[in-house]
């Protein structure tokens, strides 16, 4: 068995099942793109390029962690509508090797956005591509998208408890953007709101990316952001191995 | 003789618990397999037959590690199912009916080599077996189709294909038939008789009395929760043994007519299986008694077709089987 291989085996294949679904490619390019042309009309108001850049990256953001909340919280429950989560559950690596490629992929689909965000702020709003650091941002635009992919497996994991996690999940969406800094720097919002940001990778993948446009160290937010992933992945991968137990107790892996 | 047997259940039990109404929530329990004993030999074809809700797919996820039994012990291939879970789960296939459990959007190919890499089957051999299975199962020419546009009979075959990429020593096998058209239903038979053949222990659930009377060496019939027999398909013709068969085709036979004829000397049991308008009604008699006189006087007014009488099949013996212990379950 090589667990290696079958991530990224397992992630490519999720992420061509997740990328021919009409509805979450809608979602995924659609809702940033519009997102993307209200920040950038809002921060013309300010008639600096590097701001009009981080617009669309940030919109991009948006899109990336829209696509991790919703892709990786209801993970667990989209492979139980396909029934294809008994047959999963079944093999026997641990749990966690069949959810992780889920999760990374709903990761990876998101960062459709943020190159669907970029080229239209260049193209189509004249957003002029000044990146400070463009070869950081080639790099650090993956790792936060794979970082949030591995976030993704606690959210998967702990959503499943939560008999009404489909409820909570809607209002994480914007509270995240704002208090990661994804639009507007954390340094604009109340001191209160810090210790909640520093918790969340998306914080710090976000002043990553943030970094690589308008200049800056890139390296130690993307370092945290990497840290609060693995964190998070073995959280994660231990709840993930207790919802695995208790679904066969109480019989909620099929739908019938 | 436990080295030689494949699955083993004794007293295995499931009792699952209901929760219903939010402010006031009311428990309840529902005992779906109500200690269950039975073993299977190793390269056996095993057959559990049992009416709707009777505890076959319980069972069945019992014993392949989906579902953790609340009582008694399984064993495969000599492995605890609840202590050894990983262990079993690598010499287990499973496979169950109806159009899900696929990947949809991916190909047959793609579908394959993922779960290649989920049961650990190395990668230098992939290539080699899923070529061969899906020779096998006859998809070779469009294992680069999407599934999304297989029909039933195609998801089936791939669901074998996917449940064999590890060659298990035991596969399960959960109603592969269910919804296939009879073309596609055969050649299903004759996959599982070969793998039989080639050595690999086949559980089987089924509906189909024909499919588990050309199968199966040894059938379990459930019925309520519980083992009702256990034999092969000659044995448990022996249930309706003494008795003959009466058998009418019907159009408008009411609950009201077979009630009556139920009450009728020598009628044994009496039920009814609709088919489109058609009904067939199945008259179980004591042998020596002709009750053809007085059923054919109940159903006076009654559009009726063809009317013969015939020895018992393993249906009518499962019926017996199963309303008999229903009737016990009810007393």
């Amino acid at each position: 068995m090589n667990p290696v291989r079958m991530l990224l085996l397992g992630t490519l294949l999720q992420v061509k099942q997740q990328s021919r679904s009409p509805l979450e490619i809608t979602i995924s390019l659609l809702v940033p793109l519009v997102q993307a042309t209200l920040a950038v009309y809002l921060f013309k108001a300010g008639t600096n390029p590097p701001a009009l850049l981080l617009a669309a990256v940030g919109a991009g953001m948006m899109g990336v962690w829209s696509s991790v909340l919703f892709g990786s919280g209801a993970a667990i429950q989209n492979q139980r509508f396909q029934g294809t989560l008994e047959i999963l559950m079944i093999t026997p690596m641990r749990p966690a090797f069949k959810i992780l490629p889920i999760t990374l992929a709903t990761g990876l689909v998101g960062l459709y956005s943020v190159v669907a965000t970029l080229l239209w702020g260049v193209l189509l709003l004249g957003v002029p591509p000044s990146f400070a650091a463009p070869l950081w941002f080639v790099v650090a635009a993956p790792v936060c998208v794979l970082a949030l992919g591995a976030f993704g497996l606690l959210l998967a994991s702990t959503f499943v408890l939560l008999r009404n996690a489909n409820a909570i999940v809607n209002p994480l969406g914007y509270p995240v953007w704002l208090l990661s800094g994804m639009l507007v720097p954390v340094t604009a919002l109340p001191g209160w709101t810090g210790p909640i940001a520093a918790v969340l990778p998306t914080t710090w993948g976000a002043r990553a990316l943030r970094a690589a446009v308008t200049g800056g160290p890139v390296w130690p937010a993307l370092a945290l952001c990497v840290g609060e992933a693995l964190i998070a992945l073995v959280l994660g991968a231990i709840a993930l191995h207790f919802v695995d137990r208790r679904a066969r107790v109480t019989a909620t892996l099929a739908l019938t | 003789m436990a080295g030689e047997l494949a699955i083993e259940a004794v007293g295995l039990r499931r009792t699952y618990r209901t929760r219903t109404g939010w402010l006031r929530p009311r428990r309840g329990s529902v005992d779906a397999v109500r200690g269950v004993d039975f073993a299977v030999a190793r390269g056996e074809l095993f057959g559990l037959l049992g009416p709707n809700g009777a505890g076959k797919t319980t069972t069945i996820k019992m014993l392949n590690t989906l579902l953790t039994p609340t009582g008694g012990t399984a064993r495969v291939m000599g492995l605890d199912v609840v202590r050894d879970t990983r262990a079993v789960r690598r010499r287990i296939g499973y496979v169950f009916g109806g159009d899900r459990g696929l990947y949809e959007r991916l190909s047959a190919l793609d579908n394959l080599r993922y779960f290649a890499e989920l049961y650990g089957v190395p990668a230098r051999e992939q290539r080699a077996r899923i070529g061969a299975l899906l020779d096998a199962v006859d998809l070779t020419g469009r294992e680069h189709e999407r599934v999304e546009g297989y029909s039933r009979g195609m998801r089936q075959r791939l669901h074998i294909a996917r449940g064999l990429l590890h060659e298990p020593d035991v596969l399960f096998l959960d109603e592969p038939s269910i919804g296939v058209d009879p073309v596609a239903a055969r050649e299903l038979r004759a996959m599982i008789a070969e793998l039989s053949a080639s050595g690999t222990t086949v559980l089987l659930t089924t509906h189909y009395m024909a499919e588990a009377e050309e199968l199966c060496d040894r059938i379990a019939v459930i019925a309520a929760g519980r083992l009702a027999a256990l034999g092969t398909a000659d044995e448990l013709k022996h249930a309706a043994a003494g008795r003959r068969v009466l058998s009418v085709e019907a159009y408008g036979v009411t609950d009201a007519h077979l009630a009556h004829l139920d009450a009728l000397s020598g009628v044994r049991d009496a039920t009814v299986e609709v088919s489109g308008q058609q009904q067939t009604l199945r008259i179980q008699t004591d042998a020596h008694v002709d009750v053809q006189p007085a059923v054919l006087r109940e159903l006076a007014g009654v559009r009726l077709g063809r009317v013969e009488t015939r020895a018992p099949t393993l249906e009518d013996a499962y019926v017996a089987i199963v309303n008999s212990t229903r009737a016990e379950a009810a007393a």
